[in-house]
């Protein structure tokens, strides 16, 4: 357990050490606000449903680029040699990655809770699909963190490890949206793969264990084949 | 095993440390490592020997868990592989090649991440540190960020990364590939000084470094052991025959060969092509191990001849590595 926190801490302050942190939470600021400001007022409702609405998607793209260096990176520097041969376990290093890629998306979504601070000045908020978003958006990019790690672990190229990532995370943004092309028995089942419908619910307030659920097991599942790829290098 | 040497004779140092079974690894049906058995014991520096892709480095990995064998055992203690791999590594300290260390990190910070890593506290890791430095000489470095150092630099940033905690045993692989000789020399040194406590094991396709530092010598090839011997056993088994070299001032042309024949008529003896102006040099070849320089420094001095130079090659390791490793 020390090892998994050792390791994380390092993971997180890498991200920044280099210039691609600052670049990541800037464009996904960037385009956040963007999309969000731009309709804001159009809709003329104090709450943040399109802020939440859009964030699937953007995670699907963002995410990957976060979390394709993880083990890439160390692959093809070596350093994943000195780094399997010092006495820590599979699970230890991928836990590890996994954390520090999740703290790192807490600290983009950081600043963008100055949006909801903004919109209260402004109108009545309720708090609860805020309170609700917020979680959800860390289930959401834990989930999509742990893809990207998985990814990340089959190559040793970051840029094949970013297009895996976000295809499988972009895949399974939209698989609610394509029910239409699914055979009929099989919609209900292919709707609740999808993150977006789990994410949309917890995102109104609604916090049903069936969703939190869907998202650990989506993590533990990244993770697991993380573990069983790093096994197979082995 | 045919053309394996015996190795009843080693200097006993100490109990087993490393007892390796019947090693063997294959990448898909290309077979890296073929049937290595060794045992290592406490103390010992072992040099692991052979031409590029002889499977030395496929073999260290596999000693520090980095690669699973096929199959074969390995044991260290009483701990095995892979059953206890978290606790070997823990006593082992590893040197990958060509050191590969996190670029982005300062020396200070990569070698505080090990430490932690390795389970050292606060007041342990600043002194560890200290140590570390003194003996691998970082001191000037520590505040450097990986990348910039040079080769040399990073393999003792890296040697520090294995000593961390220090392990009863570490392997090195190719710890002075790259290096300059003063660079090379350092790190023969540190190798020496720590290895008088510490069972070593290094790779290298160096022989004359091997031949420095080790107590024992394993050469491999094709991913076979063919020699596993002490030094200097291996060396006296090298010395199949000697070869003297004369330079005589002037041009006496083949007279000497004459006078020298009647030595011994079974001596090969030639006259090679001159080193340098006013210098003749001949080349005597005996299939004995008879040191023939003082017979041949007599004969000379009969003579009016001036002698320049008299030397007896000790044939090295390498005719040795040569014929062992043929066909690589």
């Amino acid at each position: 357990m020390h090892q998994t926190i050792h390791i994380a801490i390092k993971e997180f302050k890498d991200y920044f050490i280099s210039p691609i942190a600052y670049i990541v939470i800037s464009l996904f600021l960037v385009i956040t606000g963007w999309f969000f400001f731009s309709t804001f007022f159009i809709f003329d409702r104090a709450d943040m449903r399109n802020f939440f609405a859009l964030l699937p998607t953007i995670f699907a793209f963002v995410i990957p680029a976060v979390t394709m260096r993880l083990f890439s990176e160390e692959v093809n520097v070596g350093s994943y040699e000195t780094l399997m041969t010092l006495p820590v376990s599979f699970r230890d290093i991928a836990l590890g990655k996994f954390l520090a890629a999740t703290a790192f998306c807490a600290c983009m979504l950081l600043p963008t809770l100055s949006y909801a601070v903004f919109i209260s000045m402004i109108g009545e908020v309720d708090p609860g699909p805020v309170i609700g978003g917020y979680l959800g958006a860390l289930l959401l990019a834990g989930a999509y963190c742990s893809l990207g790690i998985l990814a990340s672990s089959m190559t040793r190229n970051q840029i094949v490890a970013f297009i895996l990532g976000a295809a499988i995370c972009f895949t399974l943004t939209i698989l609610d949206r394509i029910l239409f092309f699914t055979p009929a028995p099989l919609t209900e089942l292919i709707g609740f793969l999808g993150t977006n419908t789990h994410f949309q619910s917890i995102s109104k307030g609604v916090i049903d264990s069936r969703d939190i659920l869907y998202f650990l097991s989506v993590m533990f599942l990244g993770l697991f084949g993380t573990y069983l790829v790093m096994q197979e290098k082995n | 095993m045919a053309g394996l040497f015996c190795h009843d004779d080693h200097r006993i140092q100490g109990g087993t440390v490393i007892q390796v079974d019947n090693l063997t690894k294959y990448y898909d049906s290309f077979c890296a490592v073929d049937g290595i058995s060794l045992e290592i014991r406490k103390g010992e520096i072992l040099g692991l020997l052979g031409p590029n892709g002889a499977g030395k480095t496929t073999t260290l990995r596999m000693l520090t868990g980095f690669f699973r064998p096929t199959s074969g055992t390995i044991k260290i203690n009483e701990l095995e592989m892979p059953k206890d791999t978290l606790e070997i590594k823990k006593r082992m300290g590893y040197l990958p090649e060509s050191a590969p260390l996190y670029h982005n990190m300062l020396v200070f910070d990569y070698l505080t991440y090990v430490a932690k890593v390795r389970g050292l506290t606060g007041q342990q890791i600043t002194q560890r540190l200290h140590e570390l430095s003194k003996l691998c000489g970082l001191a000037d470095i520590m505040h450097k960020s990986v990348d910039e150092l040079s080769k040399g630099l990073k393999q003792r940033v890296g040697l520090a990364h294995a000593m961390m905690t220090d392990p009863e045993i570490l392997i090195l692989d190719e710890p002075t590939s790259g290096l300059d000789p003063n660079q090379i020399a350092e790190i023969r040194t540190i190798i020496r000084r720590i290895g008088k406590e510490k069972t070593i094991i290094f790779s290298t396709h160096i022989l004359s470094e091997a031949e420095a530092t080790c107590d024992r010598i394993v050469i491999i090839n094709q991913g076979k052991m063919v020699a596993d011997d002490t030094t200097e056993n291996l060396k006296h088994r090298a010395q199949k025959g000697t070869t003297f070299t004369l330079a005589l001032y002037g041009d006496p042309g083949k007279a000497p060969m004459e006078l020298l024949s009647a030595l011994d008529p079974a001596l090969e003896i030639r006259k090679m092509a001159e080193k340098e102006t006013g210098i003749s040099l001949y080349e005597i070849k005996t299939s004995g191990t008879r040191d023939l320089r003082k017979d041949i420094y007599l004969k000379i001095k009969e003579t009016d001849w001036v002698m320049a130079e008299l030397t007896k090659e000790s044939q090295s390791l390498e005719n040795i590595f040569q014929e062992l490793t043929k066909g690589a």
